[in-house]
């Protein structure tokens, strides 16, 4: 090329003088420069950093996305349904992308169900992500869909749908909008329902439409079903036996625990006020509480049939052993207690039956405080029972050591000592198994889970539970706790509340029971908090127990072991039957 | 001649006469490279490239007929037209993306700076070419100013890159009829302590804050953004980012035609325009990026091989100032892809989507093709 640039094709001086050497060669030069660096660049990124880019390239088109695991469903023992997962969608959108004539605003936010100012509010955020509406139903995401709006994506998520509502909503507890447990069930057995979401590999455009779907990394692992132990039809009685009182006494709150005798199986639980599940828009505090699990309560006069039980196993006292509760008052130290009437000389039976406080000291102080310590601690007071509920209490228990006899004296008879209703219900499987206490369990067993514990002799329970019945009798404290056709047996508790370390004149009635006497299917605990009109545990909580009662041993088909009494008869017809007024 | 005017063979005798055998067989590769390139990039736009082709090989043929001294009178009408268009556009133009730079003329609408791209080394070359002989620093302050007229209404538009090419080819022109190396050395020593600074001071320059003196804010950014794409990656270093990493993804030997995945899921802006020399480096890797660099200089030698053959000093200074385009054009467009260059609106020449463009190009190939048929010519 340069020697054809030497052609000289003119005169002109100036040009045969500068061009043909010079500045062609400067030309060339200049040239092969420029082209040196392109091949440069391209070597640099095709060959040397081809990696880098690549892998960019891909971090581009690439996508691993979600696909969620359907959530396992929660079944009562019989195999209804009581939690499932229903598919919905979420509608996002990347605000950047979207651009919405005023009409397609409209639209969707109609769609949506909000404003055109929520919606731009939304959209107007500078994030590159915003959900727009979470957990909408298929139909509605698929006319969403059909508008076709640039920068408008959804996401399939799951809903969880309680059949139960109100009624299971405790029990049950609830998942958050990502499907996690949230409270009840759900959180406990958040493991096994949970599952494992899988993954795949994909390719999407910029547009974020999958283009080709590459391959599954890991297939989705669906959560596990749970059965519980309830029972639907008992759980339901339970509940409505519990709003009835609630509305009667216009109480402030109450709870309900079903334990099944032979297995230990929780087959009902409730707890008032409820919630319904599947609308948590305006939860308060006070709705969301499972009382029975979490709330701790001075348990009364439920405690006295244990001190019974301690007292028949020692030998030291029968249950014809007579005790002189005159004149109604007993100092201690400079301390004293007393009975709501004076009985004079009772039984050891008639202690329980008429719920006599000075009775029942009488006993404990027979026993060293640490006698009394083993005792409740077997019982399970004073420690969690470990079913894995969230924010199961343990209740309060102080060490032997530092009681005062006062104090012990009082403990015998439910007070300075708080505990929750599901350890009540527990402990009183000790009387109803004939003195073996089983562990609880909320989920369904097919035999007893655990190793039991004995804690009183067979004759010592059934002594107590014939005390009980008594109790629950004529010339009890509870006789509203009969049932036409089964004979009950039960003990009464009203407690005056703690508010700030005073006792105030707000009570808590609770009446724990089983049933059927004779061979005991079921435990019931009752407890209400703050009951106006009424506050005797005989008075407030025992019809409770009856009605649950009734109808819980019909729907499980145990045969009735009584004859239906007059008693029970005026009960039916609504003439009041006069209770013995249990001590304080 | 006469006798024989209809007889078929000399038809096509006709037809062929004015083509030059090594510049078609450059085009045709070319041509070949653009059609495999956009049937991946953007296959539904074929059709009308191949239709573009055509037109431009047309008006390729018709100034290849052309007698080169033709082609040069040529220059002043042409001249004129276009700086009366571009004044057109200044006053009566269309607003497009915050720039005037169409005129609408009632069929089609038009792009007068391109025009300019041509007219302004054909009017520099006829005028050198008239002054031949007398050159001196008169010539070279007209020639300035007559440069300057048409450069200045297309920065006004604001037109950067077009602007730049058009003072390129008037300026090839300019140095090749003997520009004083005194006059060259300062504007080069300007020019690369200019660019030096900004590279050095970049960040402190590119500051929002800071104002170009004589820049639109735009062309500020375009400069940032090349000094440092990553600043804005969603926005001006968008392109810059995509294009290099599709560049970069294509490797040694590429992810083969049609399995661009950059291009094909549409993350390369402008892929079937300007940046189409990604899809290619992409599909095709380095050794594609390399045959399309080899056809280019093919073409350059050519084209250099033409100018330096030429009989007179306009055909000359014409012939070399149309390969230097050339150049530019596919230097500036590969350099701005591949991200040593600042991003500036010029297509990849004979491969990038677009008939103005392609019709200006093959403008000038007819204009080799002419000035290598006038040696011819000249010779017999």
């Amino acid at each position: 090329m340069q020697k054809q640039r030497t052609v000289t094709f003119n005169h002109n001086p100036l040009l045969k003088r500068e061009l043909p050497v010079w500045r062609s060669r400067f030309v060339l030069m200049v040239l092969l420069a420029c082209f040196l660096a392109l091949v440069g660049r391209a070597l640099f990124l095709q060959g040397i950093n081809n990696e880098f880019l690549q892998a960019k390239g891909e971090m581009r088109y690439a996508r691993v996305l979600e696909v969620p695991a359907t959530r396992g469903r929660i079944t009562d023992r019989n195999g209804d349904m009581f939690a499932v997962s229903t598919p919905v969608r979420s509608v996002w959108a990347i605000p950047s992308d979207v651009n919405l004539e005023p009409g397609e605003a409209r639209q969707l936010s109609k769609l949506l169900e909000m404003d055109v100012s929520e919606l731009n509010a939304k959209l107007a955020s500078g994030r590159d992500f915003a959900y727009l509406k979470r957990q909408l139903s298929p139909d509605v995401a698929d006319q969403v869909a059909a508008l076709k709006l640039a920068g408008i994506h959804q996401q399939q998520e799951y809903r969880r749908f309680y059949p139960g509502g109100e009624v299971t909503a405790h029990m049950l507890g609830f998942t958050s909008v990502e499907d996690r447990g949230q409270e009840g069930i759900e959180l406990a057995y958040e493991a096994q329902l949970a599952g494992q979401p899988g993954s795949r590999r994909v390719i999407k455009d910029r547009r974020g439409q999958i283009v080709e779907d590459v391959e599954s990394i890991r297939p989705p692992r669906d959560g596990e079903d749970v059965v519980l132990a309830m029972d639907g039809k008992l759980q339901y009685l339970a509940y409505s036996a519990l709003r009835e009182a609630m509305q009667k006494y216009r109480a402030k709150a109450g709870a309900v625990v079903v334990v099944d005798v032979r297995t230990g199986e929780v087959l009902a639980l409730a707890n008032a006020p409820t919630f319904n599940p599947n609308n948590r828009a305006n939860l308060t505090g006070a709705q969301l509480r499972n009382r029975a699990f979490t709330d701790t309560f001075e348990p009364g006069s439920v405690m006295k049939p244990f001190i019974a039980g301690m007292a028949l196993e020692s030998g030291k006292f029968k249950a014809t052993t007579k005790i002189d509760t005159s004149p109604g008052r007993l100092t201690i130290g400079t301390a004293s207690i007393g009975d709501a009437h004076v009985h004079g000389v009772l039984s050891v039976a008639e202690v329980i039956q008429k719920s006599s406080n000075i009775g029942t000291v009488k006993m404990a102080l027979q026993f060293s405080p640490e006698e009394m310590w083993r005792l409740f601690n077997q019982l399970g007071f004073g420690s969690q029972l470990d079913l894995g509920f969230p924010g199961e209490a343990a209740g309060r228990l102080r060490p032997a050591k530092s009681w005062r006899p006062i104090e012990q004296a009082t403990m015998s008879y439910g007070h300075g000592i708080s505990v929750s209703l599901i350890q009540v219900a527990h402990a009183y499987l000790a009387f109803a198994r004939d003195g073996d206490l089983l562990p609880l369990s909320l989920t369904k067993l097919d035999e007893p889970k655990g190793s039991s514990k004995r804690i009183f002799s067979p004759e010592v329970a059934r002594e107590v539970r014939a005390m009980l019945e008594m109790a629950a009798g004529p010339g009890g404290t509870a006789p509203q706790a009969q049932v036409p056709g089964y004979r009950v047996a039960g003990k009464t508790g009203t407690a005056y509340k703690l508010e700030g370390g005073q006792y105030v004149k707000k009570y808590i009635s609770s009446f724990v029971g089983l049933a059927p006497a004779s061979r005991p299917r079921l435990v019931v605990a009752v407890m209400i908090d703050e009951p106006n009109g009424a506050h005797y545990g005989g008075a407030v909580a025992a019809p409770v127990f009856a009605r649950i009662v009734e109808g819980s041993l019909r729907a499980l088909g145990v045969a009735p072991d009584a004859p239906i009494t007059p008693l029970q008869l005026a009960r039916k017809q609504g003439v009041e039957v006069p209770a013995v007024q249990e001590s304080m | 001649m006469s006798e024989n005017r209809f007889h078929p063979l000399r038809l096509l005798q006709a037809l062929v006469r004015p083509i030059d055998p090594a510049l078609l067989l450059i085009l045709a590769l070319l041509f070949g490279y653009a059609f495999i390139l956009m049937s991946s990039a953007s296959p539904e736009r074929l059709d009308s490239q191949l239709t573009h082709m055509a037109v431009a090989v047309g008006v390729m043929w018709c100034a290849a007929s052309l007698p080169s001294q033709r082609l040069l009178s040529l220059a002043l009408p042409l001249y004129v037209l276009g700086v009366v268009l571009l004044v057109g556009v200044a006053l009566f133009g269309e607003v497009s993306k915050g720039a005037q730079r169409w005129l609408d003329i009632g069929v089609t609408r038009i792009q007068p700076s391109e025009l300019m791209k041509i007219a302004m080394p054909l009017m520099l070359a006829w005028f050198f070419q008239q002054r031949e002989g007398r050159i001196g620093w008169r010539e070279f302050v007209m020639a300035g100013i007559l440069l300057a007229i048409p450069v200045g209404l297309i920065v006004k538009q604001p037109d950067l890159g077009t602007s730049l090419l058009v003072a390129a080819a008037g300026f090839y022109v300019i140095f090749f009829a003997g520009l004083s190396w005194k006059l060259i050395v300062p504007v080069a020593v300007v020019g690369i302590v200019g660019i030096g600074s900004i590279v050095a001071f970049g960040d402190a320059l590119c500051q929002p804050d800071v104002e170009w003196v004589g820049m639109r804010d735009y062309q500020k950014h375009r400069v940032c953004t090349l000094l440092d794409p990553t600043q804005d990656p969603l926005g001006k270093g968008f392109h810059i980012i995509q294009s290099t990493i599709a560049i970069g993804s294509g490797g040694i030997a590429g992810k083969g035609w049609m399995d661009g995945t950059q291009t094909h899921l549409s993350f390369l802006p402008e892929r079937h325009t300007d940046f189409i020399f990604a899809v290619l480096a992409e599909e095709f890797g380095l050794i594609g990026a390399l045959v399309l660099l080899l056809i280019y200089l093919a073409l350059f030698a050519r084209g250099f091989t033409i100018a330096a053959r030429a009989p007179t000093l306009g055909t000359r200074l014409l012939a070399g100032a149309v390969t230097m385009i050339f150049f530019t054009y596919a230097f500036v467009n590969m350099g701005m892809v591949s991200g040593i260059l600042p991003v500036v609106g010029v297509p990849l020449p004979f491969i990038s989507y677009g008939g103005t463009a392609l019709v200006t190009l093959c403008l000038g190939i007819g204009i080799l093709m002419s000035v290598q048929r006038s040696r011819l010519a000249n010779k017999n």
